[in-house]
């Protein structure tokens, strides 16, 4: 299996290719029509991340000392970059994704769907990952 | 049609720039905020390099030409509105402080257990949380007009909630998602007869309305300056005069006092007594230029020009196929809120501003409104008289291809 930072290599190097702006969003747009939505009996408010512009649901099992993620989102080009995140993130020790570091979403010039805003839920869905890591890693050690 | 909009435009020169390389900016935020012209950061500029001193205190001379400066744009606030008094013209720093200043200072003095306030279910947050907090407060219930899918209050539920239990009336002049012109003169002689204190919230209503406040015979009006090209962090608050001297102060410190020893104070006359501390004195003094910049203008033929720009925009964008207004009453200042079948507006705000388009996206600060749609959000373009015929053509195209991209 890949490493986080090779995951998130590739992930740079697909959107390199793409000189234009519409084309990497065009390419979003198609990574979030792929993504499977989740199964909506965990659609609800336990797992809503709620931004003002677009909401996420995070939904997370952890098995075999790996979390598993699933993610959606109303808005379809932050369903792309909750694909984008899943594809990072998923199926990783709590340990994996409590070292790594993201640093993706800053090389391919989405750090603005980053910013600590009200604009969105995606940076309170990198911190809530982070927290199920945290949560996972003391239910291994405790 | 005499207004000149290359003419208006070119003192925005904010307006002429690439925002993004080789896609020029076309501002349609314009009920957050409208952009500034040149009159009023030179004037900010040339008060703050050149005459620089605390107003109200100082005897040296920058102080003092500070002061004339601040004053004199109170006067002309009071013209601007057509105020009884200068002394009813209080500067606060935006429509939020003014009408808090109000729920806290009048509410301290009239609301008690049992007593009903009343707001509309199109006001912004800033014109609910405050009466509702005072509601908790005192022990009071905040009622609520609601409008009907026009967007457009529905004034026989309005009459049937007055009450002598009414207390304060609460209305915005113009809507900042639905736009709709509210028939504020019929709300405040209704909200009289039973003997309640009327708030006009103008936020939007003052760069696009006929704002008389003796005509209204509102009890206060609020407004910020940079919704009507003045700089952000000014704002007023229109008070009768009588009413104002009851109230209580809403915040203390320096200069709305007359005397203080520590057994007791006494306070500064009007306005003095609503403006403690220092000031925005400068960017009030901006506040002036703004306001001038609009009377050269004329109100009546910017709104005029915005009028013809909003009859436009809705034929043209009324071609798009699966676009739903919100907000369709006949009286309505140039705002366009909408949304497109199977579009989210957060992806056509990021990429409308990918293509150089600044709109608002989300719940545009009026939850209920997006709840009476059952909307989780909405895109709102709102024009200004800067804007032309041309930027709302590449809107149109604009949006005709971002909906090709979520087919």
């Amino acid at each position: 299996m890949k490493t986080i930072n090779e995951v998130q290599d590739e992930i740079i190097e697909e959107f390199s290719m793409f000189d234009d702006w519409m084309d990497k969003y065009a390419n979003l747009i198609e990574m979030g029509n792929e993504l499977n939505d989740i199964d909506p009996k965990y659609k609800v408010d336990n797992f809503l991340i709620k931004g003002c512009q677009s909401r996420v649901w995070l939904y997370p099992t952890f098995e075999d000392g790996k979390i598993h993620f699933e993610g959606e989102s109303d808005a379809i080009i932050v369903k792309g970059l909750v694909s984008l995140l899943l594809k990072v993130y998923e199926d990783r020790t709590p340990k994996e994704i409590l070292e790594s570091e993201l640093y993706f979403i800053d090389d391919i010039g989405l750090t603005q769907h980053l910013s600590p805003t009200r604009s969105n839920g995606l940076l309170s869905m990198v911190k809530q990952m982070r927290l199920y890591a945290i949560a996972y890693d003391r239910k291994i050690n405790s | 049609m005499s207004f000149d909009v290359q003419e208006f435009r070119s003192h925005f020169p904010i307006l002429d720039q690439e925002i993004y390389p080789k896609k020029n900016l076309v501002y349609f935020d314009n009920a957050a905020t409208t952009q500034k012209p040149k009159c009023v950061s030179e004037t900010v500029e040339h008060y703050m390099m050149k005459v620089n001193g605390n107003i109200h205190r100082g005897t040296h001379r920058m102080a003092s030409e500070a002061t004339v400066a601040y004053e004199a744009v109170r006067d002309q606030v009071c013209s601007f509105i057509n105020a009884a008094s200068r002394e009813e013209i209080i500067f606060t720093k935006g429509t939020t402080e003014s009408i808090n200043l109000v729920a806290s200072s009048l509410g301290e003095m009239c609301i008690h257990s049992g007593d009903e306030i009343i707001v509309s279910e199109m006001e912004h947050h800033a014109n609910i949380v405050p009466w509702q907090m005072l509601c908790q407060r005192k022990g009071a219930t905040l009622k609520v007009i609601p409008f009907n899918d026009k967007g457009e209050l529905m004034l026989e539920v309005y009459e049937s909630l007055l009450s002598d239990k009414t207390k304060i009336v609460s209305v915005n002049h113009a809507s900042n998602a639905l736009g709709t012109i509210n028939p504020i003169e019929y709300i405040i002689e209704k909200a009289h007869e039973r003997g309640a204190y009327v708030l006009i919230d103008g936020a939007q209503g003052i760069a696009h309305c006929d704002v008389d406040v003796q005509k209204l015979d509102c009890d206060f009006y609020a407004f910020s300056g940079h919704k009507i090209y003045g700089p952000t962090g000014t704002g007023v608050l229109y008070g009768k005069k009588n009413i104002l001297e009851q109230m209580p102060p809403f915040m203390t410190g320096g200069e709305m006092i007359e005397t203080v020893t520590f057994k007791e104070t006494t306070f500064n006359v009007l306005p003095y007594k609503f403006e403690p501390g220092t000031p925005n004195y400068t960017d009030i003094i901006g506040l002036g230029a703004a306001i001038g910049f609009v009377e050269t203008y004329g109100k009546a033929n910017m709104v005029a020009w915005e009028e013809e720009l909003y009859r436009y925009a809705i034929s043209k964008l009324s071609q798009i196929e699966g676009i739903r207004f919100f907000g369709e009453s006949e009286n309505k200042v140039g705002i366009i809120s909408f949304a497109i079948d199977g579009v989210h507006h957060f992806d056509l705000g990021t990429l409308l501003d990918q293509l150089g388009f600044a709109v608002r996206t989300g719940r545009l600060c009026v939850d209920p409104i997006m709840d009476h749609f059952e909307m989780q959000g909405m895109t709102r373009a709102a024009l200004s008289p800067y804007n032309t015929k041309e930027e709302i053509d590449a809107f149109y195209n604009a949006l005709l291809r971002l909906q090709q991209m979520f087919v």
